[in-house]
Parts: structure tokens; sequence; C-alpha cells
């Protein structure tokens, strides 16, 4: 398992990542950031069913699974949240009529669950080999009532927070590839992590050392 | 559509369909609306019923707000559960409640730990030509605008709960959420207001939620093309813009209605 070094400037909890851990799927990778981790195994390119076979390009299925409980309707928003991720960094069209199942199974939640899931996919993107354009990581921000942004919150600094902020940032430009918020905030504070991804950077690095280190 | 900056029904990119509202159409919801974006057409209807209050919060009550795409609305959806495009826009519809705080759940509150009121929001497209977020959330933020719901009274002897149907009050919203939703063509170029054949062809949207004191209630931009910093702020203050337009739509229909 590789265990990341802080980057400057970041004040992450400490996270690490294990590859190519599952014999059956095609791809699998565990996340574990501070207490939160989270499982994604990838099946793919794999045989898709008549209706929803695309000739354009690979169809992308994804599935979160939550610790406790079936999944919902939060859990089916997330799902789409993720497969739209994917589906923009993923070379899909190399792979028509084909499919790609992501699966992401919640093993503890302590925060930042969301961004924890991101950063597990995209490790166990690498580990298929699946084509993508470019590595993605997830990054959590969470506005105390002081006005401090802090990066990667456990869940009770969430609660506490007034707002949180989940970033999906691609490695090649840094640009936001998703972004989805709970709470409240103005303007000027949301404005602050987007284009000053420091977080992203040291995510993205540290996940890029760690992937080619396996 | 890039060179000439104008779109196949003539509008320009920053430029929103004709918006309409109908406020209280339907008589026996506790309150309704029905949204115009140009074609897309929602519908939304609120009931009101008691309930006892969940133990760990017993001073709240309930917002129970769910989106429906029937097959009628479009032939993209077959008719059975919801799916995944439902399940996520009734999603975001309790995100922007809860992210809002529209209605504090403390005022459906009629006796802690013994009753309170479970709004049911039920939010119909009725005819889909894509955006149906703005839609849901503006025809949502009518309906619970024209609610009364009836005064009730706990009777100590008895222990049950009367109901007035002839004193009504209205609901208090505190806050008044608008929703503006973007489509993203080639990481590039932003239009206002998709609708379903840009909905089609774009490779991402975005959808920002802001109320009247300009603060950000969600940004929801699930995947699709990468964006940078300042084009999200782009976006945000496009959005604050809007927010003001339909405020003044909203309260011009709220006092075109005369009182019941």
């Amino acid at each position: 398992m590789e265990v990341a070094e802080e980057a400057a400037g970041c004040s992450l909890r400490p996270f690490s990542c294990e590859q190519g851990l599952l014999s059956r799927p095609d791809g699998s990778a565990t996340f574990v950031q501070g207490d939160t981790s989270v499982l994604a195994g990838l099946y793919g390119p794999a045989e898709v069913k008549g209706s929803r076979e695309s000739p354009d390009g690979a169809t992308v299925e994804v599935l979160l699974r939550p610790k406790v409980g079936l999944p919902g309707v939060a859990e089916r928003s997330r799902e789409q949240l993720l497969r739209r991720t994917f589906e923009a960094v993923l070379l899909g069209s190399l792979h028509p009529r084909t499919s790609i199942t992501v699966v992401l199974q919640v093993l503890s939640d302590a925060g930042s669950l969301l961004a924890c899931c991101l950063n597990a996919a995209c490790m166990g993107l690498l580990d298929a080999g699946l084509p993508l354009s470019s590595l993605f990581c997830g990054v959590t921000c969470a506005l105390d009532p002081h006005g401090d942004i802090i990066l990667d919150p456990t869940a009770r600094q969430e609660q506490e927070a007034h707002a949180v902020l989940t970033f999906a940032i691609d490695s090649a430009q840094r640009k936001v590839l998703a972004t989805t918020t709970r709470g409240s905030c103005s303007a000027e504070e949301a404005g602050l992590p987007a284009p000053r991804p420091i977080s992203g950077r040291g995510g993205v690095a540290a996940a890029t050392r760690a992937g080619s280190g396996l | 559509m890039q060179k000439e900056n104008c779109r196949p029904d003539g509008r320009e990119l920053g430029e929103f369909r004709a918006t309409t509202v109908n406020i209280g159409s339907i008589t026996t919801a506790d309150g309704s609306a029905l949204v115009k974006l140009g074609n897309t057409t929602v519908i939304c209807g609120v009931k009101a019923e008691l309930a006892a209050p969940a133990l760990d919060s017993a001073n709240k009550g309930y917002i129970v707000p769910n989106v429906e795409l029937p097959s009628l609305c479009s032939t993209r959806f077959r008719s059975g559960p919801p799916g995944e495009e439902a399940q996520a826009a009734s999603q975001f519809i309790a995100d922007v409640i809860e992210n809002s705080q529209i209605i504090a759940k403390e005022d459906l509150c009629i006796a802690d730990g013994k009753l309170a009121w479970v709004l049911y929001c039920d939010i119909i497209c009725l005819d889909y030509d894509g955006n149906i977020l703005d839609a849901s959330t503006f025809a949502l933020l009518a309906a619970l605008k024209n609610v009364q719901l009836p005064s009730v009274t706990i009777n100590e002897e008895t222990g049950l709960s009367e109901v007035n149907l002839k004193q009504k009050n209205p609901l208090v919203i505190r806050k008044h959420p608008v929703a503006t939703s973007f489509a993203i063509f080639d990481d590039t170029l932003l239009i206002v207001d998709p609708t379903a054949e840009e909905e089609d062809l774009a490779t991402g949207t975005v959808t920002v939620v802001t109320d009247e004191d300009d603060r950000l209630c969600s940004v929801h931009k699930p995947g699709g093309s990468p964006l940078t910093g300042a084009k999200l702020q782009d976006c945000i203050s496009r959005a604050i813009t809007r927010h003001k337009e339909v405020k003044k739509l909203i309260d011009k229909v709220i006092k075109s209605i005369k009182p019941k």
C-alpha cells in the first residue's frame, strides 16, 4: 500500500491507496482518506445488453453501495454525478458497443465520502488499464462558521460547517469536472477553492505518485 | 451556432425562454403552481398532512419532494419505476429545500413531539423540452407560496387534534431559491436554459441555485466537460441576474391572486 506524503500548502488527512487487491474484477482499488475508505471494482470493456448498446462509445454504469441499507435516491443522484464524470475522461470511443461497470462499496464514512469515491474510482480505472484523457481527483472543502476553508473535512467538521463543497478536478488542465454543494455560502467564498486547487495539485500529484509506484 | 452566436430557436446565448406561471389551479391541493419555460411544462401540487415528528427532531415537520417524469412528457421515459433522471431530480429538489432553508421545518411543528405538518410536494413534468431542474424549482417555490394551512389545535381533554378548515394561514417562506441551468459545448461555449435538443448535443450541464441575498444554495455540475473556475464564476453571476427577474415575476403573480 502506498502512503502519500503531505504536499506543501495542503492540510489533508493522511491518505493511501492500494490497487489490484481483488481477483475477479478487471480493475480494483481501495482509497483511504483518514477514516473514510471506499473500495472500487471495475469490469470492462465487457458485453452490453441490446438496447443499452451505443455504437459511438462505451456505456458507463456506476453502482454505489452504501455501507448500511439499500441504495436510495441519494445514491442514484451520486451515481449520476460519478457516471458523467467518468464519461468525460474515459476515451469511450475506443471501445464502442461495450459496457464499463464501476462498482463502489463504501467501507467506512468519516467525512469527504464523495471525494473518496472519485479518488477510488480513478485509481480503479488506472488499474483496469482503461484509456483516459486525464486523471482526476476528488476534493471536499468545508466552510466553517469563521469563514475558514477546511480541506478534506471529517464528518464532525462537515456537520458544523455552513457549506460543504465537493469538486472533481482533472489533472491535464486543472479544470473543474464536477461539483456539488451542501448548505449555502456567498459567491466570494465559493469562488476561492475553484481557481486555487492546491489540494487538487497535491491530491493528483500524490495519487499519480501512488499509482505509478504500484 | 458558435459562428453566428445564435441558437436554433433564434435566442441569444444568454437568453431565457418565455416563462409563465399559473398559481392555484389545482383546487384539491393545498397549494399548486404550473410553470412553463418555453415548451417545458411542470406542475407542482402540495398536500399537507399531519404526522408525529421524528424522535430525534421533535420540533420539526417534514417536506417530502418527489419529481416525476412520466412517459407522457417525452418518448425517452418509459412507464414503470422512476428512472435515474427522475431520482436525481428529486434528490436535487430535496437538496435545494435543505440548503436554502426555504421553509424552516420548525415552523411546521404544531406540538413538540406530538404533531407536525408533512408537506408532500409532487412535481410532475407534463411536457419535457429541457431544463427540468429550473422549471421544477420555480414550480415548487410558487406552489409553496400558494399553500394555505388550516389552523390545528390539540384538545387538552381528549388529546386529539382539531383541524379548523375555515381559518387558514399562509406558509412562512424564508428564502426564495431560483435555479439557473447552463449547457456546456466543447469546453468553452455556455448557453443558458437549454432545450431538449440542445441538452442532447451538449457535453455537460451546470445548475446554479441562488437566493435573494445572492448566496449560493447549490452549484450542481454532475460531471461532463471540465470548466475553468472563471467560467463557473460567470455562471454564478448570470444566475444572480436571473434570480431578480424570477423574483419579480413571482411577486407579480402572488399580488394578482385575489384572496379567497
